[in-house]
C-alpha cells in the first residue's frame, strides 16, 4: 500500500518537475530571442528544415483530406438535394477545424520529431556541453531559433494545407460529381467569414504551431543523454505534441465558437 | 550558392504559405464581397414590434438584391420597441421618404433579412432618417397561438348562433 503511495508521489512529482522544467526552458528562450535578432539567419536556416520540407507531405495530405471531405460531403447533401452547398461544408471543416488540427498533427510527426532527435543527440553527443564551453549559450544558439522558425512555419503551413483540401473538394465536387461551380464558390464565400473563420484558424494554427516546436525543443533537451533516451523523447514528443493539439483546439473552439 | 538555394527555398514557402492566406481571404471567405464601412455607407433607423431572429450582420435588401447591411439592434425604452440600424451603400441613396421595412426569412429554415419597398415620394431618405413603416418578423408561436385562439373563439360563437 505505502509502495505503490510512493510510486504515486513519485510520478505526481515527476509530471510536476518536467513541467517546471518546461517552463523555465521556455522563459529562458523567450528572454534570449532579442540576442537572436542580429543573426536572423539561424531561424531562415531552421525554417528550412521545419517548414519547406514539410510541404510535400503537407499538401499532399491537404489535397487527399479535401477530395474524401468533398465525397463524403457530396454523399450526406444530395441526399436532402442541397448538393450546392458543398462549398461552405468543404471549407468551414477546413478552414476552422482540419486545417489547423491536421497540419499540426502533421508537423508533430515530420518537424517535431526531427527536432527532438536532432537536438537529444547533440545532447547525448555532448555538443551542447562544448557550446557552453566555449561561452555559446546552446538556448540561444539553438533552441531558440527552432522554436521561433515553428512558431513561423506552422500558420503558412496550415493555410497551405487549407487552401490545397479546399481546391481537393472542388475538384472532386465540381469535376467529378458535377456541382455547380459558380454555386460552389458563391455559397462558400457567403457563409465563410474572413474574421470570424479565417483568422480565427490562423489564430489557432499560431498557437498550436508555439505549442508544437516548444514541446518538441523541450523533449530533445530534456533527453537522457542515451541512444535509448532520444528514442523515448522522440515518440513523447509525437504523443504529447497530439494530445496537447486534440485538447487545445477544444478549448480554442469552445473559446471562438461555442457559447460555452 | 547553397546559402541561395536555401534563401530562395524558404522564400518560396513563404511566399506560397501568403499566397495560400490570400486565396483563403479572397476565394473563399466574404472578404472581396459585400464589404460595408463607415465611409461608404449612411445610416437609417427602424423601429419594429418584434425583430424574431434578426441578426446583426443581418443583410439589407431591395427588389432581392443586398444594398446594405444591419449594424445595431437596440431596444427604444421609450415606445419599447426594437431599434435596428442599418448601413445603407451610399451609391443607393435615393430611397423614397415613405419607404417600408419588413423583416423576412431566407428560404423555409433559413436566415432573416430586412427588405426595404420602395414608396412613390418624391422626397429621399438621409443619414440618419427613420423608415417609418414597419413590418415586424413572423414569430411563428404566435401565428400558431393566434389560430389556436380563433378556433376556440370559432368554437364558442357557433352554438350560441343556434340558440
Amino acid at each position: 500500500m505505502t509502495q505503490w503511495l510512493q510510486y504515486l508521489g513519485r510520478t505526481a512529482l515527476g509530471f510536476l518537475e518536467r513541467l517546471g522544467r518546461a517552463h523555465i526552458l521556455l522563459l529562458r528562450m523567450l528572454l534570449g530571442l532579442p540576442s537572436l535578432l542580429p543573426r536572423f539567419r539561424l531561424v531562415i536556416v531552421q525554417m528550412r528544415s521545419v517548414g519547406v520540407l514539410s510541404l510535400v507531405i503537407i499538401v499532399v495530405s491537404g489535397v487527399f483530406v479535401g477530395m474524401v471531405l468533398g465525397l463524403q460531403g457530396y454523399n450526406t447533401l444530395v441526399d436532402f438535394g442541397s448538393e450546392q452547398s458543398l462549398g461552405v461544408v468543404v471549407a468551414l471543416t477546413l478552414v476552422r477545424e482540419l486545417g489547423p488540427v491536421v497540419a499540426a498533427l502533421l508537423f508533430a510527426g515530420r518537424a517535431g520529431s526531427a527536432l527532438t532527435a536532432e537536438i537529444g543527440l547533440m545532447k547525448a553527443t555532448e555538443q551542447l556541453s562544448g557550446m557552453e564551453m566555449m561561452a555559446v549559450d546552446p538556448l540561444r544558439r539553438v533552441l531558440a531559433p527552432r522554436l521561433l522558425a515553428g512558431f513561423f512555419s506552422m500558420p503558412l503551413l496550415a493555410a497551405i494545407f487549407t487552401a490545397v483540401g479546399v481546391l481537393g473538394g472542388y475538384f472532386v465536387g465540381v469535376g467529378l460529381l458535377g456541382v455547380d461551380s459558380g454555386a460552389f464558390w458563391s455559397q462558400m464565400q457567403a457563409k465563410v467569414d474572413w474574421y470570424e473563420d479565417v483568422l480565427n484558424g490562423v489564430i489557432k494554427s499560431l498557437v498550436f504551431g508555439f505549442v508544437a516546436s516548444w514541446i518538441a525543443v523541450f523533449e530533445g533537451y530534456d533527453a537522457d543523454p542515451t541512444s535509448e533516451g532520444v528514442s523515448r523523447a522522440t515518440t513523447r514528443t509525437v504523443v504529447h505534441t497530439s494530445l496537447a493539439v486534440l485538447g487545445l483546439d477544444f478549448v480554442l473552439t469552445a473559446l471562438m465558437f461555442g457559447d460555452l | 550558392m547553397e546559402t541561395r538555394t536555401l534563401e530562395i527555398g524558404v522564400g518560396a514557402f513563404v511566399a506560397a504559405g501568403l499566397a495560400a492566406l490570400f486565396m483563403l481571404a479572397m476565394q473563399v471567405s466574404n472578404l472581396s464581397g459585400f464589404s460595408i464601412d463607415e465611409r461608404s455607407s449612411y445610416t437609417l433607423t427602424a423601429r419594429f414590434d418584434n425583430v424574431g431572429g434578426l441578426k446583426v450582420r443581418a443583410p439589407v435588401s431591395m427588389a432581392g438584391v443586398q444594398i446594405g447591411r444591419v449594424v445595431a439592434i437596440d431596444v427604444n425604452q421609450d415606445t419599447y420597441e426594437a431599434e435596428v440600424r442599418l448601413a445603407i451603400l451610399n451609391k443607393y441613396n435615393r430611397l423614397p421618404e415613405d419607404s417600408s421595412a419588413s423583416i423576412f426569412t431566407a428560404g423555409l429554415l433559413g436566415e432573416q433579412y430586412i427588405g426595404l419597398e420602395a414608396g412613390g415620394s418624391e422626397r429621399y431618405l438621409q443619414d440618419g432618417d427613420r423608415i417609418r413603416l414597419t413590418q415586424s418578423a413572423l414569430v411563428l408561436e404566435q401565428i400558431i397561438g393566434q389560430f389556436l385562439f380563433g378556433k376556440a373563439a370559432e368554437g364558442i360563437s357557433q352554438p350560441a348562433e343556434k340558440e
